[in-house]
């Protein structure tokens, strides 16, 4: 139980850690201050959060690993994040479709686990609720305004859909990790919350006038790390290299 | 989206009245609520398409740190400013007319925030 558990928590330590990096990867060069600010802020929470669940994560292993321990030191094919949250910023709108892909289903995934039967994860569900609610009212706003704008905001938008759309199923996937937390009553059973995203996205797109793709078929291998994209490497040399260079470094 | 380049904004104060360009959204004035009983304060400005997204970028740039309790945006061409030669009339008060200012009396502190 403790060896699913600990995978479990890297799961959603991941899935933080490494959407927080992408984002703060617009740090400075974002199309405008207010945005820039705005996905540092974002950035910002989501490492917030990941430090809360990779550090329970360290707990649960009980092998003296800390939350940086975990973040620095494990090499691509350790990490358990979705495929979808380690995809490149390209432009802005994928950037912001991303986003909301992930929002979308994140919000309502923290609010299953407020109910979660292991009071410490309840306890950090609860507290990055907060701060999702924001995040998915203001990326579905983005999506909105860019979906509905101009010509080439459209545009860019429905292709930002059409390019992540294969990454957005694999969160709804159940495997044997998932199986075991419903069983024990800690998570929620992933299926179950593919409705109220399908109605959440029908709304929104419609409202942005984007055509949600029709084939369904999703891409596995993030979330129990068998198979992640070519990118997740090249971000986490970045990401890590300092750690590595220099070991212990602190500030 | 704005631009880097600055240009005047339509109907703001400094603007000789252009239209503000297609590729740059309006400027907005944020007036903060610090704390319940105190009156909202303005804090500076930002750009955003519209109100709801200007609220929204005044939660992230101002905001962060539990600064506000409530948050007002307004549209910079939407704000009538005195001009500035009118300043001896409208802010040089009559100094001999002591009782015009309320500086005899003492605040108690439990009135709190006025």
């Amino acid at each position: 139980m403790s060896d699913a558990l600990f995978e479990y928590l890297c799961r959603l330590g991941d899935n933080t850690l490494v959407l927080g990096h992408r984002v703060s990867e617009w740090c400075g060069v974002a199309p405008v201050l207010e945005e820039d600010i705005a996905l540092a802020n974002t950035a910002l929470d989501l490492i917030g959060q990941t430090q809360l669940w990779l550090g329970l994560a360290g707990e649960v292993e009980g092998k003296g690993r800390d939350a940086d321990r975990l973040a620095f030191h494990r090499d691509a094919w350790e990490f358990r994040n979705l495929l979808l949250v380690e995809q490149p910023n390209r432009d802005f709108g994928v950037t912001m479709m991303r986003q909301f892909l992930f929002d979308a289903w994140h919000v309502d995934y923290l609010k299953a686990l407020t109910e979660s039967s292991d009071a410490r994860i309840a306890a950090i569900a609860e507290k990055s609720l907060k701060e999702v609610t924001y995040h998915v009212e203001r990326s579905a706003d983005t999506v909105i305004g860019l979906g509905d704008g101009t010509e080439e905001s459209h545009a860019r938008m429905q292709d930002a859909l059409e390019r992540l759309w294969p990454y957005a199923g694999e969160v709804f996937h159940a495997d044997a990790v998932d199986e075991e937390m419903v069983k024990a009553g800690i998570a929620p059973d992933p299926s179950s919350l593919r409705p109220a995203y399908d109605a959440r996205l029908a709304e929104v797109f419609a409202e942005a006038t984007l055509t949600r793709p029709e084939d369904d078929f999703a891409h596995k291998g993030g979330k129990d790390g068998a198979r992640h994209s070519e990118h997740l490497g090249h971000m986490l040399s970045q990401m890590q290299w300092l750690q590595r260079a220099y070991p212990d470094a602190s500030w | 989206m704005s631009s880097p380049e600055s240009s005047p904004y339509k109907d703001s104060e400094a603007s000789p009245h252009g239209e503000t360009r297609k590729t740059e959204w309006p400027l907005w004035e944020v007036f903060i609520r610090g704390q319940h009983g105190l009156s909202h304060r303005h804090v500076g400005s930002l750009h955003a398409p519209d109100a709801e997204m200007a609220i929204k970028n005044a939660r992230d740039v101002y905001t962060r740190r539990n600064e506000g309790v409530s948050i007002w945006v307004v549209e910079a061409g939407h704000i009538a400013a005195s001009s500035p030669e009118e300043k001896g009339a409208l802010y040089e008060p009559s100094n001999d007319k002591v009782y015009r200012h309320p500086t005899f009396y003492d605040i108690p502190e439990e009135v709190g925030a006025m």
